[in-house]
């Protein structure tokens, strides 16, 4: 138990040193695609973190979360778009936006449960894509071009790439410090509870629905703030980015990370994500060995890559 | 007389064609050990689910110390001091003894909307969580993961985790299944010591132990009140004896 724990936080550690000094070994080798391929990831890290939040600790199989990384992005987007370039006006909305959206859908599917569940956030996703395709004067189906990134009055320049990096690396840190406070809080042991078995929390005085609705909120308006950050990476924001396949990666890195376990879905975005880059250059037929390889780690590791850490020294 | 506990009048509840509770009506006066015993399919259990709200009546009242809670939410019933434990263990499977104990203590303790301190770190609902756990013995199991409980401590537990509610009322649906023998006596002596601070409505198979602990009881036999009464009374009812064995080959029958 203890070897075990060990591994997990040792790879951790690992992964946070890593990404902290990426920008120095990318800046001593020149290599601005690695900086700009980690952007990507620590973004993503960040959406998948916020849906493990209501998938791994609180049960609740959201298969419509990339929605959330459109408003956040389209928030940023489409106030640029009308010259409002500050990042204090944007970020803010973006994340309200994300908070009001998740409040709504959030009302209406944690009415049901499992598949139903599943099947309901997935249309209000495609929902929110179809009328992000229909914003005629934002784009619609080409997208939308940011022209200045987020503009935080000299405080910090995101058109430097370093700088930028970094504060994707804050938010992110930021939310996993954020998401491993509510899973320990009293907050965060009723979600879990429900997870485990509703039946006992109702039984024992905890109204359910309100609880999973909050948490619902949370991880929405995280995933939020991870579109905004998106769209300033890009430049550009599209329905794409809310298409079902984009919750469906985001599911996948949860998984493949670890669900329920804090750290788990930043290795399962960077895994997804460097495997996606790289096997997509060896061939266009990548998706044919990325497919058999999740499934092998999800037939048999149990509790993804970070449980297959926690069994390392045991089995 | 005064006031019952608990109060039920003329309780239905149908499944499709089934009458799985048929106008059942039952008072159990405060610090009254009260057991409803019945052959497989009475309607125990379906009674019980009503009792707490996870099951709601066709028609029927229930009143709680004279309020009625025929409709009110289960979450809001454990308010009012109604706590259950279930006939199949039903507890959380992937976290510790004392959590589930704790989690219990925390339903009753204001809101749980708290984000940031540490609920595992809380003094007043990790001594409560302890208090409960070492009422039933299972002080030093406190931080053991529930699954690695064996099957009598989950028993035990589920005790445990309806006493942190504080309720007035336990509603216990076969605390003894499953139980061996000297788990089982374990368990009455348990029993018989709870009953001194709450009332309890008990649903139980074991007739050596409803007959030694009950004050009253109430035999149901499909969906339907037969016989209520002291154990001596019900030991010598004729129609509870003709309905125990002639239901044999029912039960039987139904597997």
């Amino acid at each position: 138990m203890k070897a075990s724990l060990d591994a997990r936080y040792a790879v951790a550690a690992l992964v946070v040193v890593a990404l902290l000094v990426l920008p120095i070994y990318t800046s001593f080798s020149g290599n601005t695609f690695a900086l700009t391929l980690f952007t990507r990831i620590v973004i993503f890290a960040l959406a998948a973190a916020s849906l493990n939040l209501i998938m791994g600790y609180g049960g609740m199989m959201s298969f419509g979360h990339a929605a959330y990384l459109g408003i956040g992005g389209y928030a940023v987007g489409i106030l640029a778009a009308e010259g409002i370039g500050s990042g204090f006006i944007q970020w803010p909305v973006a994340l309200l936006a994300s908070a009001l959206f998740a409040l709504v859908i959030g009302a209406l599917s944690l009415r049901t449960r499992g598949v139903y569940f599943i099947m309901i956030t997935l249309a209000f996703a495609q929902m929110a894509y179809y009328v992000a395709s229909g914003l005629a004067r934002y784009g619609g189906d080409d997208g939308l071009t940011i022209y200045k990134r987020s503009d935080f009055a000299g405080l910090i320049n995101l058109s430097n790439r370093v700088q930028f990096y970094y504060l994707c690396l804050a938010c992110l840190f930021g939310g996993l410090y954020l998401i491993w406070r509510i899973v320990n809080s009293r907050f965060g042991l009723v979600v879990q509870g429900l997870r485990s078995n509703e039946a006992r929390m109702q039984a024992i005085g905890f109204p359910a629905t309100r609880y999973r609705l909050v948490c619902f909120v949370i991880s929405g308006t995280l995933c939020g703030l991870a579109g905004a950050l998106l769209a300033n990476n890009t430049d550009f924001v599209s329905p794409a980015v809310m298409y079902w396949t984009r919750s469906g990666d985001l599911m996948v890195m949860v998984i493949l990370g670890g669900m329920g376990s804090l750290f788990g879905p930043v290795i399962g975005a960077i895994v997804y994500l460097l495997l996606e880059e790289f096997l997509s250059q060896v061939t266009e037929y990548w998706a044919l060995i990325m497919g058999p390889l999740l499934l092998l780690i999800v037939l048999f590791g149990r509790g993804g890559i970070d449980g297959l850490l926690g069994r390392l020294r045991r089995g | 007389m005064a006031e019952p506990l608990l109060r039920v009048e003329k309780l239905v509840r149908r499944f499709g064609g089934i009458v799985a509770t048929d106008e059942v009506s039952l008072d159990v006066a405060k610090g009254e050990l009260h057991a409803i015993i019945g052959p497989n399919g009475a309607g125990k259990t379906t009674l019980i689910s009503q009792l707490t709200g996870q099951l709601l009546p066709n028609a029927g009242s229930i009143l709680l110390a004279g309020r009625d809670i025929t409709r009110v939410p289960a979450y809001r019933r454990s308010a009012l001091g109604l706590a259950r434990s279930f006939q199949i263990t039903s507890l959380l499977l992937d976290f510790t003894a004392a959590d589930n104990v704790a989690l219990a203590a925390q339903a009753h303790d204001g809101h749980s909307f708290h984000f940031w301190t540490n609920a595992r770190k809380v003094p007043h609902l990790r001594q409560a969580a302890h208090a409960a756990l070492d009422r039933v013995g299972l002080g030093p199991r406190a931080d053991v993961l529930v699954s690695r409980l064996s099957h009598g401590e989950q028993r035990e537990l589920e005790l445990a985790v309806a006493l942190a509610t504080r309720p007035q009322l336990l509603l216990l649906d076969e605390p003894m299944a499953g139980l061996g023998i000297t788990e089982s006596a374990r368990m009455v002596k348990l029993l018989q010591e709870l009953r001194r601070e709450v009332s309890i409505v008990l649903v139980e198979h074991d007739m050596d132990a409803v007959f030694a602990l009950a004050d009253r009881i109430t035999v149901l036999v499909y969906g339907r009140v037969i016989a209520s009464g002291t154990p001596t009374q019900i030991r010598g009812n004729e129609e509870v004896k003709r309905a125990y064995l002639g239901d044999q080959h029912a039960v039987t029958r139904h597997g």
